[in-house]
C-alpha cells in the first residue's frame, strides 16, 4: 500500500511540475464570447504581449459565467459587458474599480423572409412587440451573457412579460453567441447580437440586419483587476498593466484599427463618464 | 452537400500548408491524451486484474459502478476536476487550472473506469479459464495478476487505444478545466467547437477530418506493432 501511495504522490508531483513549468509572466483574463469570436483578442493581444512580455490568457465565456469564474479567484482581470452585473461585483467586493473601454451596439437579426415586418425599423421595442404578437421564432441566448441580459432588459423595457408570454415561439438555447447563431440561421429565427460576433459569422443563411441604431442598442464593454485581498493569488501588477495598456490611448488606438471588410467593430471611449 | 466538398477542400489546404498553429495544436492534443492513457493505463489496468483475480466483499458491486462509470458524463468530470482544481476548492493553491495539466487530470479520470472495467473483463476471463493451470503452477492470487497482465499485453493495447480516443476526441471537460485559451490549452476538439460558434463550418469540418485521420493513423501503427510482435513473441 505504501508503494502504491508513494507511486501516486510522485505521479502527482511530477504533474504538478508539469504545470508549474510553465511561463510564469501571464495572466488569466475572463472575457466574453463575443470578444472572442469576434476576433479581436487576436488582434489586440499580440500587440501587448509584444509591447510588454505578459503572455493573455483569455478564458472565453458568458458575460455571467465569467464574473463567477472571477469571484472564485480563477481571473485576475474580467473583461466583460453589462454594466448592472459588473457594478454588483465591485459592490461584492470582488473587482477594484471598473474602466470603461469600448462599446458597439447590439443588433436585432431575422430572416429576409421577415413575417414580423420589422425590417429597416429604428425602433428596438416596436420590433419587438411585433414579434411577439406575431409569435415569430425568436433565439434566445438564454445563458446569462451579457447579451441575454441586455435581450431580457428590451424585452422588459417593451412591457412584454417573458413568462406569461413565452411559447414555442420564444426558444431559449443556453448557447454562446456563435452557436445561437448557427440556431438561428437553421430555423430562420430572429436574435438579438452583438454586431462584433455578427460582422466576423460566417454561416449566415437568409439572416441579416432588420433594426439597427437605437440607442438602446448601445453595448458598452468595461475591465476590471480582481481584488487582490479578497484573492490572494491575483497577478495584480501584471493585471493593472494590462488594464492601463488597453485604456491608454495606444490601446484604444488598436481597438478602432480592428476591422472586417473595411467595417470597424468596437469604438474605444475609455474615460467616458456615466458608461 | 457543398459544406462537404468545401470541408474537403479545406482540408487539403490545411495539411498542404502545414500552418504551425494547427501542428502545434495538434502536437498538444497528442501529448496530453497519450499521457492521460499512459497514466491511466499504468493505474486503471492493474486495477482491473486485482479485482479481476480477487475475491473480496463488495466485488460485484465495484465492478457495476467501474461498468456505469464507462458512461462517465464528460461534462461532469469537468465541472468536478474544475471545483477541485479552482483557485476557491481544495487544490486551488497548485494553480494549475487553465493549464494542460488540468486538462491531463480530467482526461485521465475520464478514462480511468473504462481502462480498469474493459481489463477486468478480460483479465478475469482468462483467469477463468487457465486458474487451475496457474495454481499448479504455484502461482498465488497476487502473482497471478502481473503475468496475467503481461500475456494479454496484446488485448490490453486495444483498451489503451479505446481510452486514448475517448481522450482525445473529448471536449466538454477540456473546455471547462482547460478555458480553451489560445497558444496553452487549445486542442483539436475546442479549436473545432470554436469554429463552429463563429460559423465557419467548413473549416470546422476540415480539422474534423484532421483529427479523425490522426486517430486513424495512430491506431493504424499500433495495430501494426502489436501484430508484428504478436507474430514473433506471441
Amino acid at each position: 500500500m505504501v508503494i502504491i501511495r508513494r507511486t501516486f504522490l510522485a505521479l502527482l508531483l511530477a504533474l504538478a511540475a508539469l504545470g508549474a513549468q510553465a511561463q510564469n509572466r501571464f495572466i488569466v483574463v475572463a472575457s466574453t464570447t463575443s470578444t472572442e469570436q469576434s476576433g479581436l483578442f487576436s488582434h489586440l493581444l499580440p500587440v501587448f504581449e509584444k509591447k510588454s512580455g505578459i503572455q493573455v490568457r483569455v478564458v472565453a465565456l458568458g458575460t455571467g459565467q465569467a464574473l463567477d469564474l472571477a469571484r472564485r479567484g480563477d481571473a485576475d482581470v474580467v473583461f466583460v459587458h453589462a454594466r448592472a452585473a459588473e457594478e454588483k461585483f465591485l459592490a461584492e467586493g470582488h473587482g477594484v474599480r471598473r474602466y470603461p473601454v469600448m462599446y458597439n451596439d447590439f443588433v436585432l437579426i431575422g430572416p429576409k423572409v421577415d413575417s414580423a415586418k420589422i425590417a429597416g425599423g429604428k425602433d428596438i421595442i416596436d420590433a419587438l412587440k411585433k414579434i411577439e404578437s406575431a409569435r415569430a421564432a425568436f433565439v434566445s441566448r438564454g445563458d446569462n451573457s451579457g447579451t441575454h441580459i441586455a435581450e431580457l432588459d428590451l424585452w422588459k423595457a417593451s412591457g412584454i412579460d417573458l413568462a406569461k408570454a413565452r411559447g414555442p415561439w420564444y426558444r431559449d438555447t443556453g448557447q454562446g453567441m456563435g452557436p445561437a447563431l448557427n440556431t438561428a440561421a437553421s430555423m430562420n429565427a430572429y436574435l438579438l447580437a452583438d454586431r462584433g460576433t455578427w460582422l466576423a459569422f460566417k454561416n449566415r443563411g437568409d439572416l441579416e440586419i432588420l433594426v439597427q441604431g437605437d440607442r438602446r442598442l448601445n453595448n458598452q464593454y468595461g475591465v476590471m483587476l480582481v481584488n487582490l485581498e479578497k484573492h490572494p493569488t491575483v497577478k495584480r501588477d501584471l493585471g493593472q498593466s494590462f488594464i492601463d495598456w488597453l485604456v491608454s490611448p495606444e490601446g484604444q488606438k488598436t481597438i478602432s484599427d480592428y476591422k472586417i471588410g473595411g467595417e470597424q467593430l468596437f469604438f474605444p471611449n475609455a474615460g467616458q463618464v456615466g458608461v | 452537400m457543398n459544406s462537404f466538398s468545401e470541408a474537403a477542400g479545406q482540408t487539403f489546404s490545411l495539411l498542404a500548408s502545414a500552418d504551425a498553429k494547427l501542428v502545434d495544436i495538434v502536437l498538444l492534443s497528442l501529448r496530453m491524451s497519450i499521457t492521460a492513457a499512459l497514466i491511466g493505463g499504468v493505474i486503471g489496468l492493474p486495477l482491473g486484474a486485482v479485482i479481476a483475480v480477487n475475491e473480496f466483499r463488495g466485488r460485484r458491486t465495484l465492478i457495476v459502478i467501474l461498468n456505469a462509470l464507462m458512461g462517465l458524463p464528460s461534462v461532469v468530470v469537468g465541472l468536478l476536476v474544475y471545483l477541485l482544481l479552482s483557485r476557491a476548492g481544495p487544490l486551488g493553491s497548485w494553480g494549475i487550472l487553465f493549464t494542460p495539466t488540468a486538462i491531463i487530470i480530467a482526461q485521465t479520470i475520464l478514462i480511468m473506469p473504462t481502462l480498469a472495467a474493459l481489463s477486468r473483463q478480460v483479465i478475469g476471463d482468462a483467469w477463468h479459464e487457465y486458474r487451475e493451470q496457474l495454481r499448479s503452477l504455484g502461482e498465488t492470487k497476487l502473482g497471478a495478476a502481473p503475468t496475467l497482465l503481461w500475456d494479454l499485453k496484446f488485448s490490453l493495447v486495444t483498451i489503451v487505444l479505446a481510452g486514448f480516443g475517448r481522450a482525445i476526441s473529448e471536449v466538454g471537460a477540456v473546455m471547462i478545466v482547460g478555458g480553451n485559451i489560445d497558444g496553452v490549452t487549445r486542442v483539436m476538439t475546442t479549436t473545432i467547437a470554436l469554429e463552429t460558434s463563429k460559423g465557419d463550418l467548413p473549416l470546422a469540418l476540415g480539422l474534423g477530418f484532421i483529427l479523425l485521420f490522426i486517430v486513424l493513423a495512430l491506431n493504424a501503427a499500433a495495430y501494426v506493432v502489436n501484430d508484428t510482435a504478436q507474430r514473433r513473441y506471441g
